[in-house]
């Protein structure tokens, strides 16, 4: 028997040694994790190649085949969720390289390592799934490792925010569950394929909407988003920009993925979804307009941003789904790059100046102001100004809705933007004001290698708006919605 | 009434009484029970979904969907119950 190695095998179990190498030997846990994380992007690479010349590319995993065994797929929109966690992932660990580098740090230096790459692999695992109890499996995988980064600091507001997210977690993961088993009862099988064209029974419907909520309960859709802006506030700068960038993205990317298989049973469901987004887009808003600390206004930002791409999702109802869940997508990349530069820009500012206190930002001498800069460029992804990645996913959503004659979801994407563009200024006001200064002002510009990776990251959200167009023809390779697969 | 609706309803009921301990529990430890319950109701529907009339043999896939979940479940609690620990270590550093 030959044992054919392929990209998607590589990409899953090559982080899940490296996590497990990384815990045994702390010592090389940084030199293990970028190894990991090179080789893992070299596999991505590899997928994405095959993927460009041979359009989707499947896998049955032993050779056991759907429906008995587990089928590993990857085609445009897979491949663009790992290329994005590749990316966002190596350039926020050469940024945890500097910001955990300290000797109070070594404890949590020892375990980020092994837990970033248990996430990255269930994050890649989820991408790769082609049946929903393997998405079950990958998604706690992602759960218990997530939770991990977000209690790294050790300190008693994460741990409580941490507790109260593993609350939260462990509920979704349960509705998933009961989800996942009642399809089972109702159609016999588990795969992707075999959900394709199942006839809409009250049964069924039901079951899915308990996934839904299970998945909304991890990706924090109003009213159900509690536990994430203390949980992203108080993670350590690092491990809040995985968290915002990447973790919510499993589960939204999952939410697509069975709207592609399963289209949403009524028009009044996908509407009931549109209108939790516009609510998240609004509260999220309101609340970041009164947050107090820099940090928790971007995790608040973050309840707003995901709220907007179930806007996205919903914009145009369920005929126009063909063509939203490639607005949607848009949003999910722009923001997985924009707000992990944003977290780990902020967690510079919070580095050079000693506190976050938004009011107090233009009250010192100290200017961090690369990363200010950074900041600044990933709010303008994040508000959706040309020619970011974040305004053409707005674009698109818009475009879309307007086409569709729903006026309502353009309203609410335009106050959202309103929104947003208050709750930055707040942040610009005090990076720009120096009147209130009473040392003189210049003698720390806390320029500072550190700025590097965040900076890159910002960099891309505006860059990628230029590349809008090969993006999209990529994501649309194997035509993940609109023709049956 | 037939078997498979009887288990089914203590299921259910199971799964409720863990639901509403979690929403309102206000002690930590008590709330990690309180899910455990409902990961036990979840459960208990589950294998009486799959349950067939005898002589027929129950689907086993249920099962091996519970199992795993069990399994899950195990980990989970354990990582709610080190944070509590962690926690109420700290608590009683500070108040001291």
């Amino acid at each position: 028997m030959s044992v054919e190695i392929s990209p998607m095998i590589l990409s899953v179990f090559v982080p899940l040694f490296g996590a497990i190498a990384a815990f045994v030997l702390p010592r090389a846990a940084a030199l293990i994790g970028f190894a990991t994380l090179v080789l893992t992007s070299g596999a991505v690479a590899w997928l994405a190649r095959d993927v460009l010349a041979a359009g989707a590319v499947g896998l049955p995993l032993g050779g056991w085949g759907a429906p008995l065994g587990i089928d590993l797929r990857a085609d445009g929109l897979s491949v663009a969720m790992l290329a994005l966690t590749s990316v966002v992932g190596f350039l926020v660990s050469i940024a945890a390289l500097d910001s955990l580098k300290g000797p109070e740090q070594a404890r949590q230096r020892q375990y980020f390592w092994p837990l970033w790459l248990l996430l990255l692999t269930g994050m890649n695992g989820v991408y790769l799934s082609t049946d929903i109890f393997n998405l079950y499996v990958m998604i706690e995988v992602i759960a218990l490792a997530a939770v991990g980064l977000t209690v790294l600091s050790g300190s008693r507001a994460a741990l409580q925010a941490g507790l109260d997210y593993m609350y939260a977690s462990i509920f979704g993961a349960l509705l998933f569950l009961m989800g996942v088993g009642f399809v089972y009862l109702q159609l016999g099988r588990l795969d992707f394929a075999g959900l394709t064209g199942a006839a809409p029974t009250g049964a069924l419907i039901a079951a899915l909407a308990l996934i839904f909520v299970g998945l909304a309960l991890k990706t924090a859709l109003f009213p159900l988003h509690f536990w994430l802006p203390a949980a992203h506030a108080n993670a350590t700068a690092p491990a809040s920009a995985l968290l915002s960038g990447l973790v919510v993205k499993a589960a939204l990317y999952v939410v697509l993925r069975l709207a592609q298989y399963m289209p949403f049973p009524s028009e009044n469901l996908l509407t009931l979804v549109g209108l939790m987004g516009a609510g998240a887009v609004i509260w999220g808003g309101v609340q970041a307009l009164r947050a107090e600390r820099l940090k928790l206004l971007v995790a608040w930002s973050t309840v707003a941003q995901i709220g907007l791409i179930f806007v996205a999702f919903a914009r145009a109802g369920e005929v126009g789904l063909s063509e939203s869940w490639k607005a949607a997508a848009l949003l999910i990349l722009a923001h997985g790059i924009a707000k992990a530069a944003m977290f780990l820009a902020a967690g510079r500012i919070k580095d050079e100046i000693g506190h976050d206190v938004i009011r107090d930002l233009d009250r010192t001498p100290i200017r961090p102001t690369l990363a200010q800069f950074t900041f600044a460029l990933a709010a303008i992804s994040l508000i959706g100004l040309p020619p970011s990645l974040g305004f053409i996913g707005k674009w698109s959503l818009m475009e879309g809705a307007m086409a569709a004659g729903y006026w309502h979801w353009v309203g609410v994407t335009m106050a959202g933007t309103l929104l947003s563009v208050a709750y930055f200024s707040r942040v610009f006001a005090g990076f720009l004001r120096f009147d209130r200064v009473r040392a003189p002002v210049g003698e720390h510009q806390g320029w500072a290698l550190a700025d590097a990776a965040p900076l890159t990251l910002a960099l891309m959200a505006i860059g990628l708006g230029l590349l809008a167009a090969p993006v999209l023809s990529f994501i649309e390779i194997g035509y993940p919605f609109g023709v049956a697969p | 009434m037939t078997p498979d609706l009887i288990y089914g309803l203590t299921g259910v009921a199971v799964f409720g009484i863990g639901l509403v301990g979690a929403l309102s529990a206000q002690d930590r430890l008590r709330r990690v029970l309180a899910l455990k319950l409902c990961s036990v109701g979840a459960g208990f529907l589950l294998v009486v979904g799959a349950w067939r009339e005898p002589p027929a043999a129950p689907d086993p896939v249920p099962h091996a969907l519970v199992i795993t979940g069990i399994v899950v479940m195990v980990s989970a609690t354990a990582v709610a119950l080190a944070l509590i620990r962690r926690l109420q270590t700290l608590e009683a550093t500070d108040e001291r």
